[in-house]
This record gives C-alpha cells, structure tokens and sequence, in this order.
C-alpha cells in the first residue's frame, strides 16, 4: 500500500501532451489538480470508451481500479456484501483511512459494513426524515431570506463566502441545534475535516489533529447537556438518547459527527456555488428558468448531476470478481468515480449539457445507490430548491463576473470563489 | 392488462392498468401517480418507491424477504410498516389484477 498520501501536497505536473496520445496503462485520473483545473473530464470521457473498468497500477494513493460507466458503477454500489466500505480496508475514498500516523483513527458509519452501518445509521435518519424537513422548511426559507436580502446589487461580491457557505453552516447548525452565534465552527471543522495540508486550510496534518480534538471536545459538550433530555429532534439529541449511539467510543463519536457535518456542507455548498455557474454557461436555460420557474424542482437534481459534488466513493473487494469483463481480486481498491458515471452518453441523454427539464432528472449517481446512498439528500434538495426560489423573487440574474477558483482535490468537486453581480429585476 | 390502484397519503385513489410482466414502480411512473419516485431506474437501490401494501393483499404479494437487498434498504425509510415493500421489487401479474398500494407521505 502506497504510504504517500493525499496530504502530501500538490501532485506531479503531467507534461503537456494530448490526452490521446497518452497510452492507457499511464492514466491517472487520481491527480488532484486535474480536478482543480476542471479537466478531468476528458480522461473520463476516453475511459468511458475505451477502458471504462480501468487499472492504475501506480498512483500517489497506490494501485486502484477505476469504474468510469454509469452501469458498473450502480453494480458495484448495490452489492455492498461483495465490496467493502470498512474503515480498516481502507475506508471510503481513494485516499486511504488509516494510513498516516498523524491521523486520526475516526470511526463513522459510512465507512462500515452491515450490521453496525445500519445500527448508527438508523440511529441518526429521523434527523433528515421527510416529516422532519417539512418542519425545517420555512426555518430555512426565512433564513434564506435574510441572506439574501443582505447582498447589494451590482457590486461584485464572492457567491461561495457571501451565499453558498452561509446557507449551508446556518442548516447545519439548525439540524445539530448548535449555539447561533458560533456556527461559523461547523464550516471550519468540516473544511478541516477534508483538508490536504498546504492547500491553504491547514499547514500540518499536527494542526488538522488538533482541530479535530477541539471539535470534539465542544461537540462532547453539547452532548453532555442533552443527554437524557427527552425532547428535541436535533441530531446531538438523538445521537446522546438512541441505544445504537449513546456509549459510542470517543474516535467513533466524533467521526460520525464529522460525517454529518461534512456530508451537510461542502455537498450542499458546491451545488449552490454550481448552480450558478451551470446557468451561467448556459444562458438559454436561464432564460428557461425566468420563463418558467416552476422548473425549479426539476433543476435542482439537474444541478446535483451537472456538480456531482463528490467525484467518486471507493470500496474495497472482499473476493475475487469481475466488472466489465475485468478481473477484479480480493483486496483490490475500487473507486466508483460518479463524476464520470455521470457523464454517461450510454445512460444519460446529451450528459454534458446542462438541462434544467429532463425527463428523469433524479436519476444521477451522485447521492450513490445502496445502503450508503446519501441519508440527507432531501435536505439537500430542499436547500436548493428553497435557494434559488428565494434569488427568484429578488433578482433577475446571479451574473458570474469571472471565473471560478476550484479545490485541489480528488474528492470534493469544489469551488472556493465564484465572483458574481446581482442584477435586480 | 392489470389494474392497481394507488392510494395517496391524502385518500385520492389513482386506477390506473398496465401490462402484464411490469412491475408496481412502473404502473405508477408511467401513469404519473405522484408520490412514487423511483429515483434508481428500478433496480432496488434507492427506496424511493415505498408502498404500503393493502393488508387484503400482502399474502399474495409476499411480505418482505429478510436478508434482502430490499430489506437493507428499507429499514432506513420512513414509516415502515409489516406491509411495507418496494413496488420496483413488485412484479404484476394476473394474481394480482386488482392490487390496492398506499403510498407514503414522502419518499427519502
């Protein structure tokens, strides 16, 4: 297993040359700054044709397999007795769990098997359950609202500070009842949470550590005032009351803490930072969007498939195997890159257009499929949807001023800025 | 053909026929009864087409299999019940010409 990790900063230049030049066997598509220079896309896209269950036998995160097709990528998300999602294989992403000293050996239900997945799991879904979001929905609104309101019009401003990062730290601190004036903690600790070193979040892994351990700490607080309490819907609450949670070890506890706290933030975020940008580069379907903005419910997972704000979710195979035709051993590294999945021309019609009126606009991989399918993807949804009603009623135009600055990372697609105008109606 | 009706959460009945050899997630899709998303295609990785089956017809539908894929899943929907399956995993035929399915508030 390869021991230099993500967290080793910036990858290796690959030197200039076109993609189809570059033979098969060589292609990496694990390199984070292929991500932040958003050209990814066509190595999938050869992938895809050419090699769609694809070995990479040597890669800053060792040897992997990449699963590029829409169809593979479901197979292997369904069939969860076959590849593993257990921290101790190696977790969930490319990146291995575990593998660095420094870390901290964080425990959390997305990177488990049956049966105590499911156990921690059920334990934490009331949180995000339909009946739980109607009551959420007009809290959110009206904080949208606020935010809204706050912005000027006309001036440049950074969409992803300003609008994308307010929203979503004001959910989360809603859905964990986190003291108000303080929630700008959850947007640092879930930054944090999936910081490579040098990427201008932390400077050490030393750092990242003790962050980690001060979220902890606060979050052991609030559960120690919450616990026995018998009422109240927030996530602490029922974490400290529900028999599969309340004695959970400390590095467990704060790994599904931070798993909620990131998969209800940087997701939600760059989608609302990706939206813009996906109407931006297609002003006719803004134009759609003004005409008709009962499309909205529609655009939302359109935008969800066009971000997919996690490029891919890994596994582990337990046994020997074939995908696509290729063997696949026991112990192997498997990375659905849903990214990829995504862009399907086999599954998806026109995939690289964005389309805010397609016929099954839910049917995208970037929730995955399976037991480990996204737990809150209706509060993301609502989010969104919420969002970009509210800009509706305000503006005519979130006009995109410049051009958007990416993460340097192979995991969350994300934008850090997004200058735009807004333009009243 | 066979004819299923969907009851929604607020009582509205929605007949609707289809052919035989399709399953309960397709009757209500191709026919627009709300409430059914079936966000993965109809391959029992989603849970998004929650039904209660009609308690008159579950023993001929078939309860939920334990160990199943569709059992994984469903015990992290809402409101489940001893009647609950997922209409993608529901094959219809002339046995069940006739099928009552409540359908949930919402889908997760």
């Amino acid at each position: 297993m390869a021991t230099r990790s993500m967290q080793s900063g910036p990858d290796r230049e690959e030197p200039d040359r076109p993609i189809a030049e570059i033979p098969l066997a060589e292609i990496d598509v694990s390199r984070p700054s292929l991500f932040q220079s958003d050209k990814v896309g066509a190595f999938f896209e050869r992938l895809r044709r050419e090699d769609p269950v694809h070995y990479c036998s040597e890669s800053a995160f060792g040897p992997y397999w990449s699963i590029t097709r829409y169809n593979d990528i479901m197979a292997v998300d369904t069939n969860h007795k076959l590849f593993s999602s257990e921290a101790k294989l190696g977790g969930i992403a490319i990146q291995d769990m575990h593998n660095d000293a420094t870390n901290l050996e964080l425990e959390m239900f997305i990177a488990m098997d049956q049966p105590k997945h499911d156990a921690q799991r059920k334990a934490v879904t009331p949180a995000v359950a339909p009946s739980n979001l109607l009551l959420l929905e007009p809290v959110i609104r009206e904080r949208a609202g606020a935010i809204l309101d706050s912005l000027p019009v006309g001036e440049e401003i950074d969409w992803v500070k300003s609008v994308s990062v307010e929203l979503t730290t004001m959910t989360l601190a809603t859905l964990f009842d986190f003291p108000w004036d303080e929630r700008a903690k959850l947007t640092r600790w879930s930054d944090v949470t999936t910081a490579i070193p040098g990427s201008g979040i932390v400077e050490s892994n030393e750092q990242r550590r003790q962050e980690l351990i001060e979220c902890a700490m606060y979050f052991k607080g609030l559960w120690d005032q919450r616990i026995d309490r018998s009422e109240g819907s927030d996530l602490i609450t029922m974490m400290a009351n529900s028999p599969a949670t309340r004695e959970m070890p400390f590095l467990e506890f704060l790994g599904n803490l931070l798993l909620l706290i990131v998969g209800g933030n940087d997701t939600t975020r760059n989608s609302i930072s990706g939206g813009v940008i996906a109407l931006n580069q297609n002003p006719d379907q803004y134009e759609k969007l003004r005409q008709h903005p009962s499309l909205i419910g529609s655009m939302v997972p359109e935008i969800i498939r066009w971000q997919t704000p996690l490029t891919h979710m890994r596994r582990t195979a337990l046994a020997d195997s074939e995908i696509g035709g290729k063997r696949i051993a026991k112990g192997d590294k498997v990375v659905m890159w849903y990214l990829s999945g995504n862009r399907d021309e086999t599954v998806i019609e026109r995939p690289e257009e964005f389309i805010i009126d397609r016929k099954n606009p839910r049917q995208h991989l970037s929730f995955g499929y399976g037991i480990h399918r996204c737990m809150g993807n209706r509060l993301a949804e609502l989010q969104l949807r919420i969002i970009w009603e509210e800009i509706h009623k305000r503006f005519r135009l979130v006009e995109m001023v410049g051009e958007p600055e990416r993460l340097l990372s192979n995991l969350v697609r994300g934008i850090t800025r997004l200058p735009v105008k807004l333009r009243a109606h | 053909m066979v004819k299923v009706t969907f009851v929604a959460h607020d009582g509205r009945r929605f007949p609707v026929e289809i052919e035989p050899g399709m399953t309960a997630r397709e009757a209500a899709l191709f026919n627009e009864v709300p409430g059914i998303d079936g966000d993965c295609g109809g391959q029992c990785a989603c849970a998004t087409c929650h039904v209660h089956v009609d308690p008159a017809w579950i023993d001929r539908v078939g309860r939920l299999a334990d160990d199943s894929m569709e059992a994984d899943l469903l015990q992290f929907a809402e409101g489940t019940t001893t009647e609950s399956r997922l209409a993608c995993q529901i094959k219809l035929d002339d046995r069940l010409d006739g099928l009552v399915l409540r359908v949930p508030e919402q889908q997760y």
